[in-house]
């Protein structure tokens, strides 16, 4: 790539990263659909497309072209229609840094990490902006609940990727993944499930979906919002799925690691991250939604004290070890 | 996190898993017809032939959807001297599916079954007037009529086999003794015995559907009764012709069935004369 010219390679790898951002999603989308399906007894979609449905994304990404983009009147109107880009655009941008092998990354940033940790967190700034634009007292709630979940879950995800910063050495995710091996999987074991957790949380998947709560709260944020700005509220989710999963793949499954990586790499990585979203996919299929004073129970009674324990674990086994 | 929750979890994601192997319950209906039980009430189906215009099913229909309208037919006297006789003739027969609550009374009071459940449901319209469905629709509809179920092993016959199978009025004496003691009947005789002789052809022809022996006994009253109206002897044994060509012909691989069907139909043929000398009598 470095034979190219400075321009053209930013050009393409923004391309690519964007076809990534756009072409993932979906895949995890109809995987949810299938998966989803199988699991309650049922086949999901199989019409679109001719073969088990496997269109059906697309055509609801048509169908939502077309539907009329209302903006209440009441609502704040630049807030209401900026919201959703806030919500999606973190995501790219996460997706841009997470590397899938030394090699095939967007951007290669020294504390990637870091960045990653905390661009993610601006997306649920998308959420609330939403919530408070739609001028609707089930979107406030909703909004709420998405900061709150944030602001409790952003403490016990930090502190689990800081154990495994701590155990590489390192806040570049490259560096990480290259220090990581087989042992990580028990060492790490305990910060693994915290992240797991948290990550769910951040991304209000099921079981922890209070913000969107269809039963309690319409759809929390999100209600008041049609057509194509819904759909991206809807792609974010989906993003936010891939970047979780491939992150933690990354953190916690080694990322490249396996036979043939020097090819293959980029390959393992996906497949990972493909296992964890499955993962996420399966937990929100089998559990039902939890309670917004136990979703705050979990994370600062067993979460946080966890992710302090691996902590600790981690920092007496780097000593002990090096 | 009180004690249970771990393993309620856990559990939790053994079932998904497990109903993730397993096959899905998804009838796909469009590509894969559905396996309908026996009885099912899709459509009602009209036997054109057997309606005689009585009006039973249209009065009884709790929502009034049958449409009958009809005229008499007055035919000639067969012998020299006889007596004009009237029949009604069936002009439009319709039921109006968009009314149709599927009780199924009309078929259960139809005394000559020309009426019918048909297990097709496949006639949904854009337009709800376009569920009125005239006579030849219905009709249409007739070679989708299962066979009725067979009886339960080791049942008793229907009580219109036990009463074919009596020796007593058998077609063997029949003839001789019902030419010298019966008025009427002696000059019916032949034609009954003729079209005892022309019965098999159509039974073994090749027909959509196929009912068996029970349904025919049921049938033939409905034989007895038309043949009756018009008690000219020409006229009565064509319409005898046709209605036994109208009744859907039993299936040839029960020899049983068949064997009963032949003595329901001769006893048929031995109590249509004397139901035509009753009614003779009595007018």
């Amino acid at each position: 790539m470095s034979d190219l010219a400075p321009w053209l390679e930013v050009v393409l790898r923004a391309v690519a990263v964007l076809a990534a951002f756009l072409v993932l999603p979906l895949l995890v989308g109809q995987t949810e659909h299938k998966v989803m399906a199988h699991m309650q007894g049922r086949l999901g979609p199989m019409y679109a497309g001719g073969f088990h449905g496997w269109a059906q994304l697309v055509a609801d990404g048509v169908k939502f072209v077309q539907k009329e983009d209302i903006t209440p009147a009441r609502a704040d109107r630049w807030v209401f229609r900026l919201a959703p880009f806030v919500a999606l655009i973190p995501y790219l941008v996460a997706l841009a840094v997470i590397p899938l092998s030394p090699r095939v990354v967007g951007a290669d940033v020294d504390a990637s990490v870091v960045l990653v940790l905390a661009v993610i967190g601006v997306g649920v700034i998308g959420t609330l902006m939403a919530g408070w634009a739609s001028a609707n007292k089930y979107s406030l709630l909703g909004a709420m609940r998405a900061a709150a979940q944030l602001v409790s879950y952003e403490l016990p995800m930090v502190l689990a990727v800081a154990s495994v910063a701590l155990a590489a050495g390192s806040l570049s995710l490259v560096s990480i993944a290259e220090a990581w091996n087989p042992w990580w999987l028990l060492w790490q074991l305990p910060g693994a499930v915290v992240f797991l957790v948290a990550a769910l949380a951040e991304l209000q998947r099921p079981p922890f979906d209070m913000p969107l709560a269809d039963s309690e709260i319409v759809f929390g944020a999100f209600t008041e919002y049609t057509g194509l700005r819904f759909a991206f509220f809807l792609l974010a989710e989906y993003a936010g799925i891939v970047v979780m999963s491939l992150l933690f793949a990354v953190l916690y499954l080694g990322g490249w690691a396996g036979p043939f990586e020097q090819w293959l790499g980029w390959v393992w990585t996906v497949l990972k991250g493909f296992l964890v979203a499955v993962v996420v996919i399966w937990l929100r299929v089998s559990w039902p939604r939890m309670r917004e004073d136990q979703l705050q129970r979990l994370a600062w009674v067993w979460l946080v004290p966890m992710a302090l324990v691996q902590l600790a674990l981690t920092a007496v086994g780097v000593v002990v070890f090096s | 996190m009180a004690e249970g929750i771990i393993p309620g979890l856990v559990k939790g994601l053994a079932t998904t898993a497990k109903s993730l192997t397993r096959h899905t319950h998804t009838a796909e209906y469009p590509d894969v017809s559905p396996a309908l039980p026996p009885r099912s009430r899709g459509v009602i189906a009209l036997t054109e032939e057997n309606c005689t215009s009585c009006m039973l099913c249209a009065r009884e229909c709790p929502d009034w959807c049958i449409y009958i309208d009809s005229h008499k037919e007055e035919l000639p006297p067969t012998t020299p001297g006889g007596r004009a006789r009237q029949r009604n003739v069936l002009d439009r027969f319709a039921i109006d599916f968009s009314l149709c609550m599927y009780c199924g009374i009309c078929i259960e009071v139809c005394p000559f079954d020309a009426l019918h459940w048909s297990p097709e449901f496949e006639y949904a319209e854009t337009d709800i007037r376009d569920l009125l469905h005239e006579k030849d629709r219905l009709g249409a509809w007739m070679a989708t009529v299962p066979a009725p179920p067979a009886l339960d092993p080791g049942s008793a016959d229907p009580a219109e086999v036990t009463a074919a199978a009596k020796p007593a009025r058998g077609s063997a004496g029949a003839a001789a003794a019902a030419a010298g003691t019966r008025g009427a009947g002696a000059a019916a005789r032949p034609t009954r015995v003729r079209r005892e002789t022309t019965t098999p052809p159509p039974l073994a022809a090749p027909e959509p559907a196929a009912q068996p022996a029970a349904e025919q006994t049921r049938v033939m009253p409905a034989v007895e009764r038309t043949a009756a109206l018009p008690a000219a002897e020409p006229t009565e044994s064509l319409s005898a012709a046709e209605q036994t060509s109208v009744l859907p012909p039993a299936d040839g691989a029960e020899a049983e069935r068949a064997a009963d069907q032949a003595a329901a139909q001769g006893d048929s043929t031995q109590v249509l004369p004397t139901v035509s000398t009753d009614e003779e009598g009595s007018e």
